[in-house]
């Protein structure tokens, strides 16, 4: 490449500076709007600055209980990453080995990625309502009275929403875990399993330290992506609903700044979690770096 | 890898184990539930309950009235409203993106600003997209600030009321929340081209553009059509963005299939799903003709 920044460089740069306002501009706008003062409106001016949207958002808008809703969001949210990243690692060290219908379960997985979402939700909602109409069948066949009685769905959270969820979340987990693999060295892996460390030896104190960085990175991707998952949970969530999917019910009712504080809050979480997963990998990396030198 | 490693590794737990919960979940919420979807697209309904059944009445009364040339039928109106906005996104996404990672690969030229700058771009994709939607609304709305702009420049008399809750915002939303995903596949396919290439065409008397043309677009091609290929699936099942950015008054083939199962129409939302799948599937597979995924991680 030439050496003096041409023109060429400039209009990029300036596309990219636009295309970087365009991203954030937005965002931020509904940042500085969600202190607006208890007079003011969705839209500028701000008239006063105040947290009065917050602690109506505290006390709950109209029949939804946010505060509910966030905990169930953060407990799914919690187990997911638990799930995805359990998954994926265990899932990504198979797929080194010789395994019949690699290739299948690897297509299967982009397959559920790209899989238009709403046709997973109707699925996952499908089948859970067969199967509440099977026990229930089953309940009266047997002649538990009783238990058909206090039935009433297998539909949840814990149940279809996770699973739902998981399809959208385990492809990018196993696709940041085949990246990984395709750059590892494993020259480090095959020197301690010569020398007799056990397989689980060598996975705990060779390939999961080099590794670590972007295991807490598949974690991340589990998190913010269930937390703020809607099309996939929404048909198959059950009674009660996670947070983003009671923000997407109240866009159109709610005609005050309240559901700008709530998105402050959302993407505040979302940010949290993103630079605490990095600060996590930058120490991690660290505390290798100084083992390295250590052993040197 | 080695085949000796491939040996020592064999020794651990075995594969199927170690992949076996993974595989399990797609069994479970995956695969079980499209098989599902396929047998009840033919099972007969009442307001209030499915009967097993093997009818084709859910297809028919979808095409119904179709036949008509002179005048679309709703089904066919749909389609064409979903593709046309896939059609768009797809187009906008594709400029934008491949001109973003064009910079940072070709014209960035340290490392470490090369990925300052991708993570600026990939940081709103871990925020919700609902309020990346509703955060237009104090721009775009009547009040808004473009709206108060127009005015107070004399541009138009009145507030615009096509820039909010209309097929405008609609794709401007989906272009705000979906470039990142032609950027990354792109991106990553440019760091893979070997720079001597451009050098060597540069040498040969190639015009910028004509490198850019004939030698980085076909390197890229990979990750363009990953790139597509993400995009054009995810409007084509849309209905949250159509949904939130259209104010709940226009059509998507997803909108369809999620208002009837929200009525429990199970069946008809079923056959709307394979139809949809099928029309997918379509475009897939003229876009993977092109490429192996499996290469390019």
């Amino acid at each position: 490449m030439n050496d003096k920044r041409g023109f060429s460089f400039y209009a990029l740069a300036a596309f990219f500076a636009l295309f970087l306002l365009f991203l954030y501009g937005p965002t931020i706008t509904i940042f500085i709007l969600s202190f607006q003062g208890p007079e003011g409106g969705l839209t500028f001016p701000m008239r006063g600055v105040s947290l009065h949207w917050f602690s109506k958002l505290m006390e709950g808008v109209g029949v939804v209980d946010i505060g509910a809703a966030f905990m169930r969001s953060l407990k799914l949210g919690l187990l997911v990453t638990a799930l995805t990243v359990l998954l994926s690692v265990s899932a990504a060290l198979a797929f080194r080995k010789r395994m019949r219908g690699a290739n299948v379960l690897f297509y299967v997985a982009v397959a559920s990625l790209i899989m238009p979402s709403i046709i997973v939700s109707l699925g996952v909602g499908l089948s859970f309502r067969l199967l509440d109409t099977a026990l229930k069948f089953l309940f009266d066949w047997a002649g538990w009275t009783g238990m058909s009685e206090s039935f009433t769905t297998t539909m949840g959270l814990y149940t279809s929403a996770l699973g739902a969820q998981l399809t959208w979340t385990l492809p990018f987990g196993l696709l940041v875990m085949f990246a990984v693999f395709n750059r590892f060295n494993s020259a480090y892996e095959e020197a301690a399993l010569d020398l007799g460390a056990t397989p689980w030896q060598s996975f705990r104190h060779v390939v999961l330290p080099l590794i670590a960085p972007s295991v807490v990175g598949v974690g991340m991707f589990g998190f913010t992506l269930s937390w703020d998952e809607i099309a996939r949970s929404s048909q198959a969530i059950g009674d009660l609903n996670t947070l983003p999917l009671e923000l997407q019910g109240l866009t159109t009712t709610v005609t005050t700044p309240v559901i700008y504080a709530l998105g402050t809050l959302t993407t505040a979480i979302s940010f949290l979690v993103v630079g605490l997963a990095i600060g996590i990998m930058a120490l991690v990396r660290r505390r290798a770096r100084g083992r390295k030198l250590q052993a040197t | 890898m080695s085949a000796s490693l491939k040996k020592l590794l064999s020794r651990g737990a075995p594969a199927w184990l170690q992949a076996g919960p993974y595989a399990l979940v797609f069994v479970l919420f995956f695969i079980l539930p499209l098989v599902l979807i396929v047998a009840v697209s033919f099972w007969d309904a009442t307001e209030y309950e499915m009967i097993p059944a093997f009818t084709p009445k859910n297809y028919l009364a979808i095409f119904e009235g179709c036949s008509n040339a002179s005048d679309l039928c709703v089904t066919l109106k749909t389609y064409y409203s979903t593709l046309k906005f896939c059609f768009l996104a797809w187009f906008f996404t594709l400029v934008i993106g491949f001109t973003v990672a064009y910079f940072l690969a070709f014209h960035v030229r340290t490392t470490a600003m090369q990925t300052v700058l991708f993570l600026l771009c990939t940081i709103p994709f871990w925020t919700s997209n609902v309020i990346r939607m509703i955060s237009w609304v104090p721009l775009l709305g009547r009040n808004g600030l473009i709206n108060d702009f127009l005015m107070h420049t004399h541009l138009v008399s009145q507030p615009q009321d096509w820039l909010l809750f209309s097929s405008f915002s609609v794709v401007l939303a989906f272009i705000h929340l979906f470039t990142i995903f032609m950027i990354v596949p792109i991106f990553n396919s440019m760091m893979r081209i070997d720079r001597s290439l451009l050098e060597a065409a540069l040498d040969a008397g190639a015009t910028p553009w004509q490198t850019l043309w004939n030698v980085i677009v076909p390197l890229s091609r990979t990750g363009i059509i990953i790139g597509s290929i993400f995009v054009i699936t995810i409007v084509m099942g849309d209905f949250v963005t159509i949904g939130v950015m259209g104010g709940q008054q226009i059509a998507s083939v997803g909108k369809i299939i999620q208002v009837q199962t929200s009525y429990l129409q199970f069946p008809l939302a079923a056959a709307n799903a394979v139809i949809l799948l099928l029309v997918v599937l379509m475009i897939i597979w003229a876009l993977t003709r092109l490429v192996d995924i499996r290469k390019e991680l």
